[in-house]
């Protein structure tokens, strides 16, 4: 197991991420705030082909992701003038999503997580491992329902050298993942405990 | 010793002919069907060059391709799938049905062809293509586009529509009197229903039953398990199509995947040699005088289609140019409607209706994927001043 429940706040991640941190306008508000409010993601199914998830920007531009069953991505732009046309369609194989993902996402979570730490006293991080006995390896994580039953919130998976940010509730959990959770200490044990025992 | 050499020669000849076909249809951005048919139309009675010896192998051939045309379509959709679609989108596809069957049905009570054949010619003319439009989207880059969906889910009703239709029809032309002929309907609707809850419910069971490490294995397990399914349908006359179909959406997540990967190559060969069968089913003398009706026919139920199109897409609060891309998609018509044609003409329907089905499908299945070629620019063009 490559990971003690209990251990550190997101240490070793954030001692590699901190460096190159993405400089985006700060609000004055928590990260944690701004994701409530932030963007809606559509979600379609594509029968025989899989799931496109899309949103609009603030600037008006609509970009979308086609998870194919092959486990292909197409990265889509749409078309400014005709907003239902795939104006640009990159196609990523598993690698390059990851990689993507990683750019995209992770620097994010962890500064989300840093900021969170700053600004709000008695919140908690922690990354818990799932065991080869819990009950939700194999399991969508919107099975463990951590968020209605403790208040604490899911973050991030992290997977291997992978980090899975704001994982949907379908999303499925595996014997060896670490999944970063953010609340009070309190309701991060609970967390602790659903994940080990249901 | 003769007779099988001479078997290779010819199957051979016939095989390698569709791959130069098929080389030819790839350089023209085209789907390669309509050359199939064109090829079974030179072998055939009539043709330049009719088969002697191999005419039997290429009908089981023959057979043995729609099974797996319908096992693979079945293995494209989950159960979920279906079931979401026929609940979201019942009302398209019903607008879709009506209108795209209608050109089909009354050009065969108009021709005085009965009310059976007016029921296969309508869904000669109703069903989409659903293997050329898949083509023509991932083609033309059209998978992310918004009205995507739409496509997609109109197809999925369409061929579960067929799961009622196809047993439905080979009822009505194996001359069934009304109550056996709704008795096999029963059958057919209570067949469906099972497998798509078994599918939604206990799908672990068939997939513990076909799962296995070795992909050797599970080819064997998916093909026969179909064939022995299509086999017991077809004696139930629910149609052995259906029951393959069945067996497709029954099999579904991970493993369906990895079957339709190992299955693809064996239903190109028997697809390819289906369409042939059905070209060789016609002589090309009697195109000619029915061109001018399959013709009209294609003008009136392209614009159907594309009406279905428009209609589907401004439901889902598409915009103008993605309407028409949603109707554009639909218009390619191919292996279901011969296969419609194709049971049809076995049963001895009015001699002209498979050179009509023939030329019918010649056009659209080739003037299809071109239409969207040709005026995606154009729809582009509009958008971008509009």
């Amino acid at each position: 197991m490559s990971g003690r429940a209990g251990s550190g706040l997101l240490g070793p991640v954030t001692g590699q991420r901190v460096g190159n941190r993405i400089g985006t306008a700060q609000a004055a508000r928590p990260g944690w705030e701004r994701m409530g409010q932030m963007v809606e993601i559509e979600q379609t199914a594509l029968p025989g082909i899989g799931l496109r998830h899309e949103f609009t920007t603030r600037s008006g531009r609509r970009i979308g992701i086609v998870s194919h069953r092959t486990g292909r991505r197409d990265l889509v732009i749409y078309d400014r003038n005709d907003p239902d046309r795939a104006g640009e369609s990159v196609t990523l194989n598993d690698e390059e999503a990851d990689a993507l993902a990683e750019l995209l996402g992770a620097p994010r979570v962890v500064q989300r997580l840093n900021d969170l730490h700053r600004e709000v006293e008695g919140l908690v991080s922690e990354k818990l491992p799932i065991g080869e006995n819990s009950p939700y390896a194999g399991r969508p994580m919107g099975d463990a329902r951590v968020r209605t039953r403790t208040g604490a919130s899911i973050v991030a998976v992290v997977r291997g050298a992978h980090v899975v940010t704001s994982p949907a509730p379908d999303f499925v959990l595996a014997a060896g993942d670490l999944v970063v959770v953010v609340g009070s200490a309190e309701a991060v044990n609970a967390v602790a405990d659903i994940l080990a025992q249901g | 010793m003769h007779h099988t050499a001479l078997l290779f020669v010819e199957f051979g000849a016939i095989v390698l002919g569709l791959g130069l076909l098929g080389a030819l249809a790839l350089r023209a951005g085209i789907s390669p069907i309509p050359l199939y048919l064109i090829a079974g139309l030179a072998f055939g009675t009539g043709g330049i060059l009719p088969l002697a010896t191999s005419e039997e192998f290429v009908a089981v051939g023959a057979e043995i391709g729609v099974v797996l045309l319908l096992l693979t379509l079945g293995l494209e959709y989950t159960a979920d799938e279906l079931v979401t679609s026929l609940r979201t989108n019942a009302r398209a596809g019903i607008v879709d049905l009506v209108l795209n069957a209608a050109p089909g049905a009354i050009l065969a009570m108009l021709l005085g062809w009965g009310p059976v054949a007016a029921v296969a010619m309508a869904g000669v003319t109703y069903a989409t293509s659903s293997g050329i439009t898949a083509k023509v989207l991932s083609d033309l880059g059209w998978i992310g586009n918004r009205e995507t969906p739409v496509v997609l889910s109109l197809l999925v009703f369409e061929d579960l529509t067929m799961a009622i239709y196809l047993p439905l029809l080979t009822a009505l032309l194996a001359g069934l009197s009304l109550a056996s002929g709704a008795l096999t309907v029963t059958i057919a609707l209570a067949t469906v229903s099972v497998v798509l809850v078994v599918a939604l419910r206990y799908s672990r069971f068939i997939e513990a039953f076909v799962r296995s490490p070795n992909s050797e294995v599970l080819l064997l397990k998916v093909v026969g398990l179909a064939l022995v399914v299509a086999g017991g349908a077809q004696y139930l006359q629910v149609s052995a199509a259906v029951g393959a179909f069945l067996v497709g959406i029954a099999v579904s997540g991970e493993l369906a995947h990895e079957a339709r990967a190992l299955l693809s190559p064996l239903r190109d060969l028997f697809a390819a040699i289906f369409f042939v069968f059905f070209g060789l089913q016609t002589d090309p003398a009697n195109i000619g005088p029915v061109a001018g009706l399959a013709a009209l026919l294609a003008v009136v139920s392209m614009v159907t289609k594309l009406f279905t199109g428009f209609y589907a897409a401004r439901r889902a609060a598409i915009g103008r140019a993605g309407q028409a891309r949603a109707g554009i998609a639909l218009i390619p018509r191919g292996e279901f409607n011969i296969v419609i044609a194709g049971l049809a003409v076995a049963a001895g329907a009015h001699p002209d209706l498979g050179p009509l089905a023939t030329a019918y499908v010649l056009i659209l299945a080739a003037f299809g994927p071109l239409a969207a070629r040709v005026l995606q620019p154009l729809i582009t063009k509009i958008a971008t001043r509009a």
